[in-house]
């Protein structure tokens, strides 16, 4: 494999992990979020900070930013969650645009300049480039999906489960409304802010832009297409909507278009997605006797 | 008493749906409400539980006062609600509705224990129980949502107009088996039926609901041979 698709794999295992997180929020506890891409930038920043200005190494961040994340989603997400769907969903892309100006107007954070001088990350004293970042990013993102499943396996992943389908009807067996949507709200924000301190440090260079609005979207259609709800689905997600860009490069004017005709299209006959409930990869899968968990 | 319910009001908006309820039930009693559509049955039975807020009035269980608790609170203080089209989830097998209905009680409960009984209670849904819950019938709904109200065993079962858009056989048997949980295993059951016919049949006594307010009260016997009674639910 060449550096180039390397590369590509790296940025789609990293959209993956934040899919990731989104799908806890969207497809496990059934609330809307179209503000995800603030707690990928919010990661990134905290990673950058804390190795540019605190000088400490990616390792010592990592766990720190994962916390600064997670905080930042509790803070946020305790007013926001009382909201309901259309509430939310206009609160949420607000909570983007909010982050997106802070990262640009404040001068802590670089400003237009953005960031820049973030160390590479070193593991075992060699630098981690090409293959070896890749291989990290997998890591990573195997963690993300292995807590992922062991979350739907438990209580909590039971009572998000329960308030996404019937929330009147989960919470008089008990379930306490904000405090589950919360605990997925930040779960998957902190997910978010794994992936973008990978990010941080793949780039090493960071300004707000690469966190605005538009990426919220993508990262949401990547859990649509992907099948809302399922494990897998946002890494399939991820990786559609990441290489249909490279195989259809010749028409690169038209992506949002290209973008836009595949969501349609799932919409309209996929509507659980690739990988949701009675879906044709899910017939094909099972009709051959594999189990798929989705 | 284990649930004291006084002047209890509820509105939305300008609309009075109850206005200044008192009722009582007693440990192991299986009283009914009936009433037309819109006389507040509902409602009311939504406010004991704490899924509409009251505007006034009290409520009372086991001697606490809840009537400012949340609703998931009340959940677990013991009071359980079979809700008005059973409102199981959809998208969860039966027995994850099951499981859903029993959270935060699995140091009280032995929930395999009750697993058994509840199949023993309603068989079809031991056949069903990998099946997702959209996929059952109304009656079988029905069941389940019963029966993840009961998982949990509950001091207090709230049900819900449980006879609508059942089909007769089905009513019969759900009733017996209100009855026989009331009967054999003293559950406290407040019911609330517009099928007023066999709610009398089934319970000790009875509040007759009309416009938000309790118009009669009484043994459900007595009930039965009020000609007003007769004349209004019965259709003597």
């Amino acid at each position: 494999m060449n550096d180039y698709s390397i590369t590509i794999l790296t940025f789609i295992a990293i959209q993956a992990i934040v899919a990731c997180g989104l799908n806890v929020i969207v497809g496990y506890a059934g609330q809307i979020s179209l503000g995800h891409a603030a707690f990928f930038g919010i990661g990134a920043y905290s990673s950058a900070l804390l190795t540019t200005k605190a000088g400490l190494t990616f390792w010592a961040a990592l766990p720190l930013v994962i916390l600064i994340t997670g905080s930042i989603g509790l803070v946020l997400g305790m007013p926001s969650l009382r909201l309901r769907e259309d509430f939310l969903a206009v609160t949420t892309i607000g909570i983007n645009f909010i982050v997106e100006s802070v990262f640009l107007y404040v001068p802590f954070f670089g400003g237009a300049l953005g960031l820049g001088g973030i160390p590479s990350i070193t593991f075992l004293g060699t630098r981690l480039r090409g293959p070896n970042f890749l291989y990290l990013c997998l890591v990573l993102l195997g963690l993300v999906l292995l807590i992922s499943r062991r979350f739907t396996k438990s209580w909590a992943g039971l009572a998000c489960f329960a308030l996404r389908e019937e929330e009147t009807a989960a919470s008089s067996m008990g379930v306490s409304p904000i405090r589950f949507k919360l605990l997925a709200f930040v779960l998957g924000t902190a997910m978010a802010g794994m992936g973008g301190a990978l990010y941080a440090h793949l780039m090493r260079f960071i300004s707000a832009t690469d966190f605005g609005f538009p990426l919220s979207i993508t990262l949401m259609s990547m859990v649509v297409l992907g099948g809302i709800g399922t494990l897998w689905g946002p890494v399939l997600g991820a990786l559609i909507l990441g290489v249909l860009p490279e195989v259809f490069r010749p028409l690169i004017d038209y992506r949002m278009l290209l973008n836009a005709a595949i969501l349609l299209l799932m919409i309209r006959f996929q509507p659980a997605g690739l990988l949701g409930e009675g879906s044709f990869l899910r017939g094909l899968f099972q009709r051959k006797g594999g189990t798929s968990n989705g | 008493m284990l649930l004291e319910v006084s002047d209890l009001k509820v509105c939305y908006g300008d609309i009075h749906a109850v206005e200044g309820v008192s009722l009582s039930i007693g440990e192991g009693e299986l009283i009914s409400v009936i009433g037309a559509n819109g006389a507040g049955k509902s409602s009311l039975l939504n406010c004991v539980m704490g899924i509409v807020p009251s505007r006034g009035g009290k409520v009372i269980f086991c001697g606490r006062d809840i009537t400012s608790l949340p609703v998931h609170e009340r959940a677990r203080e013991g009071i359980r609600i079979v809700p008005e089209r059973a409102r199981v989830f959809p998208r969860l097998t039966v027995y994850e509705n099951l499981l859903a209905g029993c959270f935060g009680m699995k140091d009280k409960i032995s929930f395999p224990e009750k697993l058994s009984w509840i199949y023993g209670l309603f068989p079809v849904l031991e056949e069903r129980k990998s099946q997702l819950g959209s996929t059952l019938s109304g009656g079988e709904q029905q069941m389940l949502a019963i029966s993840r109200a009961l998982i949990s065993d509950p001091k207090l079962l709230l049900v819900d107009e449980v006879s609508m858009g059942l089909m007769p056989v089905l009513v019969d048997k759900v009733f017996e088996v209100m009855e026989m949980l009331n009967r054999e295993h003293g559950l406290t059951i407040l019911l609330v039926e517009q099928n007023a016919l066999a709610s009398l049949g089934i319970s000790s006594r009875s509040y007759v609901l009309e416009t938000g307010k309790i118009v009669l009260e009484g043994a459900s016997g007595d009930l039965l041979k009020d000609p007003k009674v007769q004349e209004a639910y019965l259709g003597l």
